[in-house]
């Protein structure tokens, strides 16, 4: 399968990426890594006229320590996460769950700001990145602009990004020893998850988001609560399906989510605690 | 679209649509047909590559992608007659039947290596995660590719 | 003289080119000049599961860049062609008035490049009336709506129309203590060959030449010269590498019998390769029966009575799947049990679904799963050990051929060997104790043990016999010609093995000439694990020809008694017994005979009977009982296939099978939505298996040599997916069944066994 017949422009810079983009407008599509996009573009899903090709844009791959948070340059690619030294000292749950994404090709390719841009609720790095109380920094043509995590994902496969705004910096609050948890529920390794957990925790604090448990990535608020409110594990677990919509699909009912939810976010509690 | 990629140790130039797919310009374009197609979807990783020493689907890249790199296909692993360790190893543990996954998945178990150089044998199943195969059930591919990390 | 080199180790003389530059599968065929030039074919398929066809808008797609030809079935002037096996049952290659299934194709395309193919496709536009979609096989057949009208129903075939008896229904169980009933699904699975379906064509001074990845190219090239109105002799198919076949490349397809046709109207040579989401549309698939089992015994274990009624879902096309439950499942329904009364009815039906062929195993693991589910079912209900229900019920070890009350006879059976073998090897007692321990200690992940003992038939596929012909060249190499087919197997290293312990010729001079019906016009191919015991045989019994040929003429030039001549096959050399300075080799042996054309030999070797390979699994499993995730952690397999010609080869073909069996019992499954749309079109959706999931295979080796030919063997080829498909849903039940759990569908998802555990559903 081929996709259908488009422009390719190949940005040197994100200044020269968001002008290109501005010219066209919703026609263009950024491309990085590619492994959301291309796939899409393959079964003709996705058809836009023009891509533009960001992915040499240098100094968007970095992992960088600023002070309390780590910066992450929106290129850095899935197993520069896995493998960074930096990133497992502070943040180690989103470098945990990048080496959950996919498998190992499509790792070397796929970015943290390719899938977070693509808003997938299945994907696992929204949510883990929502889960941290991450800030994404967004460039347009009249600058850069923070955007909260929990004001990011506006609906399945929507962001609070503007056609012409690329996302250039993820900054992920250090976790400074909390405990952690990635739980992925799949069928077979390659797939995505039908219900994911990105959590941590810290003393009365607890950050729980959910993977593939409505059209956004889902923040599991009540839970989150619950906890700093001095709730037990399991109580607070029962919770965990408060704030999502989840779907019926092939592999599971919206049911059998909301149970594997409650049973996922509870383990994740547990190994966050110890 | 111009362009000019390194592949198996040598600058080959070439002419393409933007749209075509990294694999089909090594297929059509350079013949090298040892790397194959087996879906659509980035799954079954029969497409396998190395770009710039790393594992890649070349299903799921743009030629125009890889402008300037350096690919190693199937056919650039074999030194002469001698073959590579890891071909060694799947010719000597039957890591292959019908063949069609095979130089894909040779080429994700030396990647697979080169990140993890003594894996363990579940180490090498999930690092095999992208890789399908109807013929072997994985059994001879996860030996073979111990056998190659002993070796 | 070195020993035997039949039963030894040997690695296949086929890898050094699959391992440095890559098969040369169909669509590799860059370099083939016959083929320059070629066009691109792309087909336009239904998007709908059942409609009539109002009309069809092939203008824009003609108008696209690089549209060579677009022709729908009207163009073409094509005819409902009637099926092989039920001639009720008619449709075009092309869709004309009706489509039956989502990815039925309805108008060719040719261009210049493939990506302008796929862009045309894009632009076809097809009016359909849209009729109820009947995906469902038990709702197709109460179904007053009928796919194919003139059949006047939705159920095709019977076994009750064949003069076989009804089921007797409940009366059948009198007397028995016990009786258990159990609604059955052996779900529809997609063979999944890592190479999809492909093709090329070229017309060579008025012949078609057809290059196909298939699994047997005699059959592809007669069914390909009848669907063109051709002779057989006008047609060569050729058979490249093919990526794996699993009984779906057997034949060959309305899109590949086309193209002939096509390449006749553009007056150029075409290619054609279907991609992943249409293969998973339009490639064959497998299993899809409901069996509605009873089974009926003593409160101590001895099954006194057994019936099934298998529902077979044909899809929308009455494909070899149509025939498989009343020839291959009811043949086989009981199993190595010796049951005194069995009676099976089978049904087939058409459905808005993909067309079902064979699939590794075919028919037969639809069988051992009903009767191992059955068996499981009734152990359950007497509180009594899987194993032992079982052991108390096999047929004892058999060395002349055995009848069952089905009416099949199988040659050789030894099955409680077997079935100890497999649990020594599994340490079926520790099993058992660890399960105690965690069930007692009420353990998130409860272990499951699943014991599954079979019996099959193997080269039972028409024509019974192979084809060999050896040729000696002048320099001394064996020409093997083989009617069977390799597509993974490694019949080169094989039938070289075979070669050369006759001849003494070294394996590496023996070369292998298959597929290309110029050069081997007759022949079986390879399916129904037939390949060893008829092909291999042959070329075994024609080498011994060669040999004996080769004696005359050495006879002739060392002046002596044919009697007196001995081969040394060490050094490929004859001479007279007693004097081994005076040779002659293989090399001069041909020359010398080249007046009397040649040194070679040719028969067909005819098989009296089918073997019947069995064996025993056992499967263990961990579930999570909170969400209901199954790891596989265990696979022993003990198959039995006869003596053994390359345990390198018999461990690979066990080791597949037993995947592709674990992934049908844990995952895979073709599904459609509410409206008949595939939902499992391409590998991201479809659990296809892989490593991750699989565990070690644990093999364990025995043989019991068949009599029904001279190397004793049997096929393995199908074995490991027969033996391991109910293990492994046996052990997810098993691991279960103390919290009251009997049954789980296959495939075992999460989801399923979740339900099962909460009894919803």
């Amino acid at each position: 399968m081929i996709p259908a017949p488009f422009d390719y422009k190949r940005a040197g810079s994100a200044a020269e990426a968001i002008s290109i983009v501005s010219q066209y407008g919703d026609d263009a599509k950024f491309l990085a890594g590619g492994h959301s996009l291309l796939p899409l573009m393959k079964l003709r899903l996705a058809q836009p006229a023009v891509l533009v090709d960001i992915a040499r844009v240098n100094d968007l791959s970095y992992i960088r320590d600023a002070g309390d948070h780590i910066a992450i340059g929106a290129l850095t690619r899935h197993t520069e996460l896995e493998h960074s030294s930096l990133l497992q000292q502070h943040v180690p749950l989103l470098s945990h769950a990048a080496s959950h994404v996919g498998d190992p090709q499509v790792r070397h390719r796929g970015t943290l700001g390719g899938s977070i841009a693509h808003a997938d609720p299945a994907s696992d790095l929204p949510a883990t990145t929502l889960a941290l109380g991450a800030t994404y920094v967004a460039q347009g043509p009249n600058g850069t602009r923070e955007i909260a995590a929990t004001d990011f994902y506006k609906g399945f496969l929507e962001s609070a990004l503007a056609a012409d705004e690329m996302l250039t910096e993820v900054r992920v609050p250090k976790m400074d020893g909390a405990g952690w948890s990635f739980q992925k529920f799949n069928r077979r390794a390659q797939d995505w998850a039908i219900v994911g957990v990105a959590a941590w925790r810290k003393g009365s604090n607890a950050g729980v988001a959910l993977v593939n448990m409505g059209s956004t990535p889902v923040l599991a608020t009540s839970v989150n609560n619950a906890i700093s409110q001095g709730s037990s594990v399991e109580d607070a677990a029962r919770l965990a399906s408060n704030e999502a919509e989840p779907q019926d699909d092939m592999n599971a009912s919206a049911d059998y989510r909301r149970h594997l939810a409650s049973v996922l976010v509870r383990r994740a509690l547990e190994q966050s605690s110890c | 679209m111009k362009l000019s990629i390194k592949v198996n140790g040598v600058s080959r130039d070439g002419d393409v649509e933007p749209r075509t797919l990294l694999v089909q310009y090594i297929r059509e374009h350079l013949g090298l047909t040892g790397t194959n197609i087996g879906c659509d979807t980035s799954s079954c990783g029969a497409c396998t590559v190395h770009m710039n020493g790393e594992s890649v689907k070349s299903c799921t890249m743009l030629a125009v992608q890889a402008d300037g790199c350096e690919v190693l296909t199937i056919e650039g692993l074999a030194k002469g007659d001698e073959m590579h360790p890891m071909q060694k190893a799947f010719m000597e543990n039957h890591g292959l039947q019908c063949g069609y996954c095979t130089p894909g998945m040779v080429m994700a178990a030396i990647g697979l290596l080169k990140e993890n150089p003594s894996p363990t044998e579940e180490d090498v199943r999930i690092g095999l995660e992208g890789n399908l195969c109807r013929c072997t059930g994985y059994h001879n591919i996860v030996k073979s590719v111990l056998a190659a990390a002993k070796s | 003289m070195g020993g035997s080199i039949l039963g030894n180790r040997v690695l296949r003389k086929e890898d050094p080119k699959f391992l440095t530059v890559g098969g040369k599968y169909v669509d590799d065929l860059l370099d083939e000049s016959l083929l320059t030039g070629a066009l691109h074919v792309t087909y336009a398929r239904s998007t709908v599961a059942h409609g009539k066809i109002l009309s069809i808008d092939t203008s824009d797609a003609a108008s696209m860049p690089g549209i060579v030809a677009v022709f729908t079935g009207a163009n073409l002037g094509l005819t409902p062609q009637p099926a092989t096996f039920n001639p009720m049952v008619a449709r075009s290659a092309l869709a004309m008035d009706k489509v039956r299934y989502v990815g039925e194709p309805i108008v060719a395309i040719i261009s210049e490049t493939r990506e302008q193919g796929e862009d045309a496709a894009e632009m076809v536009i097809v009016d359909y009336d849209i009729l109820e979609a009947l995906t469902d096989l038990e709702q197709a057949l109460t179904s007053s709506t009928h796919i194919y009208e003139s059949c006047g129903s939705n159920a095709v075939f019977d076994t009750t129309a064949l003069g076989m008896p009804d089921n007797t229904g409940d009366a059948f169980f009198e007397g028995c203590e016990v009786v258990v009933k159990q609604r059955v699904l052996n779900q529809r699975v997609a063979p999944c060959p890592l190479e999809v379906r492909g093709a090329a064509v070229a017309w060579v001074d008025g012949r078609l030449y057809q290059w196909l990845s298939t699994q047997h190219a005699q059959g592809a090239r007669d069914s390909i010269a009848a669907a063109n109105g051709l002779d057989a002799s006008q047609v060569r198919v050729i058979t490249p590498d093919v990526g794996g076949g699993f009984g779906a490349k057997i034949g060959s397809y309305p899109e590949e019998q086309l193209l002939g046709r096509l390449s006749k109207e553009v007056g150029m040579p075409l290619r054609w390769r279907e991609t992943r989401s249409e293969s998973m549309m339009a490639l064959g698939h497998g299993r899809a029966q409901v069996q509605y089992l009873t089974i009926g015994g003593t409160r101590d274990g001895h099954v006194t009575a057994y019936q099934m009624h298998v529902l077979q879902d044909c899809g929308a096309w009455f494909d070899m799947g149509a025939i498989l439950a009343p020839f291959m499942t009811r043949p086989m329904s009981s199993g190595v049990y010796a049951i005194p009364k069995i009676e099976c009815r089978t049904t087939s039906v058409i459905t808005n679904t993909t067309p079902v062929v064979a699939y590794r195993g075919a028919g037969r693991p639809e069988a051992t799963a009903a009767i191992e589910r059955a068996m499981d079912l009734f152990a359950a209900e007497i509180g009594m050990d899987a194993a032992e229900v079982r052991r108390k019920n096999l047929i004892p070890k058999f060395d002349e051929p055995h009848t069952t009350v089905i009416g099949q006879t199988y040659d050789v059976g030894d099955y409680e060997v077997a079935l100890d073998k497999a649990l020594n090897a599994a340490n079926y007692e520790e099993l058992r104790a660890e399960q105690a321990r965690r069930r007692s200690s009420g353990d998130v992940k409860q272990l499951g043990i699943g014991v599954s003992v079979y019996v099959e038939i193997t080269g039972g596929v028409p024509p019974m016999g192979e084809t060999a012909k050896i040729e000696i060249t002048d320099d001394g190499r064996a020409i093997v010609y083989t009617g069977t087919s390799p597509h993974g197997q490694g019949h080169a290293t094989a039938w070289s093995m075979l070669t050369s312990e006759q001849t003494g010729i070294p394996m590496e001079n023996v070369e292998l000439v298959w597929g290309d019906t110029d050069l081997v016009p007759s022949g079986g191919g390879t399916m129904g694990s037939r390949s060893l015991q008829q092909g291999g045989v042959a070329v075994f019994k024609v080498a011994g020809q060669v040999v004996d040929k080769a004696k005359a003429i050495a006879a002739r030039l060392l002046e002596a008694n044919e009697e007196d001549i001995v081969l040394d096959r060490d050094r490929g050399a004859f001479h007279v017994a007693g004097t081994p300075a005076v040779a002659k080799t293989w090399a001069e042996l041909a020359v010398a005979a080249k007046a009397d054309g040649g040194l070679k030999h040719e028969e067909m070797h005819s098989v009296a009977s089918a073997t019947f390979p069995f064996g025993a699994h056992v499967s263990v499993v961990e579930v999570d009982t909170e969400t209901g995730k199954v790891s596989l952690i265990k696979q022993i397999a003990c198959d039995d296939a006869g003596k053994v010609l390359n345990p390198l080869l018999l461990d690979g073909q066990i080791h597949g099978g037993v995947a592709q069996g674990a992934a049908q019992a844990l995952l895979e499954e073709v599904r459609y939505d509410a409206d008949g749309n595939p939902v499992t079109s391409n590998l991201a959706d479809y659990a296809f298996i892989s490593a991750a999931e699989m565990p070690d295979i644990q093999v364990v080796h025995m043989e019991t040599p068949t009599f029904v030919n001279p190397l004793g063997v049997k096929g393995i080829g199908e074995s490991g997916t027969i033996g391991s498909t109910p293990a492994v849903q046996s052990a997810v039940i098993d691991a279960l069944s103390h919290l009251g759990v009997r049954h789980i569908d296959m495939p075992c998802t999460p989801m399923r066994v979740w339900e099962a555990l909460h009894g919803r559903k």
